[in-house]
């Protein structure tokens, strides 16, 4: 199974409660986790990073125990090694382009230099044509040049898989489509298991391979797709 | 005038250390703050910003009652560490710092609150841990709020009198600083010497206040 994952938690907001308890397994390389917004997509992702607190559960990814509530197994989400591409992206906006993508390269108290040359750094500059931008502050980009340095600086650090929250949601339509096709078409050359969260059923028809229904915190149904031939 | 230097130099040393030990004890519970959530935080809040509001003659008081030398804290300083606060000039940068920390805590509170928390775990999930997320993420995006607060608490105090006087009292050339030195030299009917140390002192903030009104508009938009 490349994904385990069996999460609980309680959030409490005021008065109002709201119970998250999603389960699924899956040997897809390309899941989709489905659902309208407000049926806990995002908290169940931010679990599944270790950015976010589940109260118990159990999450494995390829083979690696990264929580265990009941074998008190909890990574840090800085040893899970999952590349996260947050829904507005959360490019650094202090730092370049260049500097985002090469962020997660060194681990001391210093953010890398603007000039920094890396080979990894280089390569996806270049995959994604950010060359041209490279010296640019985030605010400096266009929407699918955002998409692409959030991309970038999770793949940077060769994680283990790749976490992607509503990475079309602010984007145009055709936009949207053309960097669906990349996204698919990065996935089938790097083989990299990908976990994407969506409520649009384009982001469904060309990437899943399998999709599983959240609804309310609960997982309503999960089916495997054929691969269009 | 020599005299007038001299007191400039203790204003300047006065404040560069209250400012100095406000950086750290300000940004430090700022931070806290801004993050942690407990019962009683607004009044822990409005606690830390009272010297801002309250008399400086009233916080002088409460700082002789603590730390002057028939108290506790003030017996135990000069015992263990030979440090005496009354009467000298490091007495002066405690009025100073006390008076002036609220400047700073509120600023630096206000700066680390418009820092996006999902920005710091996007630096979770990159590897960096919190010494590294703080320095390359949260200090950044946050610093230029903290350094307007950080100028204010210098002009604030330079301009100290009021708790000042009560801790550290008037001693030319050791602890009698421009404020101070202007009161005495009117009292005296030394009108030269008070137009001197007027000027000198309007001067020396208008320029902090520049300096701090620069920083302030044109701040780095810590949300996309």
């Amino acid at each position: 199974m490349i994904w385990n994952v069996e999460l609980r938690r309680e959030l409490v907001h005021g008065r109002s409660r709201f119970a998250i308890d999603a389960s699924f397994a899956s040997d897809a390389e390309r899941l989709v986790l489905h659902g309208p917004s407000g049926a806990g997509k995002t908290q169940t992702l931010k679990m599944i990073a270790g950015i976010a607190r589940p109260d118990r559960g159990r999450v494995v990814v390829a083979g690696r125990t990264l929580y265990d509530s009941a074998a008190r197994v909890c990574v840090s989400p800085q040893e899970r090694r999952l590349g996260y591409v947050f829904q507005d992206y959360a490019l650094f906006p202090h730092l370049t382009v260049r500097q985002n993508i090469a962020f997660g390269l060194r681990s001391g108290w210093r953010n890398p230099a603007p000039s920094i040359v890396a080979p990894a750094v280089d390569r996806w500059i270049a995959a994604f044509q950010l060359a041209p931008v490279a010296e640019h502050r985030p605010h400096q980009l266009s929407g699918g040049q955002r998409q692409r340095t959030a991309l970038a600086r999770a793949l940077v650090n060769e994680p283990t898989a790749l976490l992607l929250d509503e990475p079309f949601a602010a984007l145009d339509n055709a936009l949207a489509a053309r960097l669906r096709g990349e996204l698919k078409e990065l996935q089938e050359s790097l083989r990299i298991p990908l976990l994407l969260i969506t409520h649009d059923d384009d982001d469904l028809r060309v990437l899943a391979h399998e999709v599983v229904h959240l609804h309310g915190g609960r997982v309503a149904a999960s089916a495997r797709v054929e691969e269009p031939a | 005038m020599e005299g007038a230097w001299i007191a400039l130099a203790l204003t300047l040393k006065v404040a560069a250390w209250a400012t100095a030990l406000n950086l750290v004890l300000g940004v430090a519970v700022g931070l806290a703050m801004a993050r942690a959530r407990f019962p009683g935080r607004e009044l822990l809040d409005a606690v830390l910003t009272l010297p801002m509001v309250m008399p400086p003659t009233v916080l002088g008081y409460y700082l002789l009652v603590l730390i002057g030398t028939h108290s506790p804290l003030g017996a135990w300083l000069l015992e263990h560490l030979g440090i005496r606060l009354i009467f000298t000039w490091q007495g002066a940068v405690v009025a100073a710092m006390v008076v002036s920390f609220p400047l700073v805590f509120k600023a630096a509170r206000a700066a680390f609150e418009t820092v996006d928390p999902q920005l710091e775990d996007a630096a979770r999930t990159l590897g960096m841990h919190e010494p590294a997320v703080f320095f390359r993420v949260t200090l950044p995006l946050a610093w230029r709020g903290i350094l307007a607060g950080l100028l204010l608490s210098f002009a604030r105090s330079l301009g100290e009198f009021g708790a000042t006087l009560m801790v550290a009292g008037s001693i030319p050339g050791r602890t009698q600083t421009l404020s101070i030195a202007v009161y005495e030299a009117v009292q005296a009917g030394h009108d030269d010497a008070a137009n001197f140390l007027v000027a000198v002192t309007s001067i020396v903030c208008i320029a902090v206040l520049l300096s701090a009104g620069r920083l302030l508009p044109g701040r780095v938009v810590a949300r996309e």
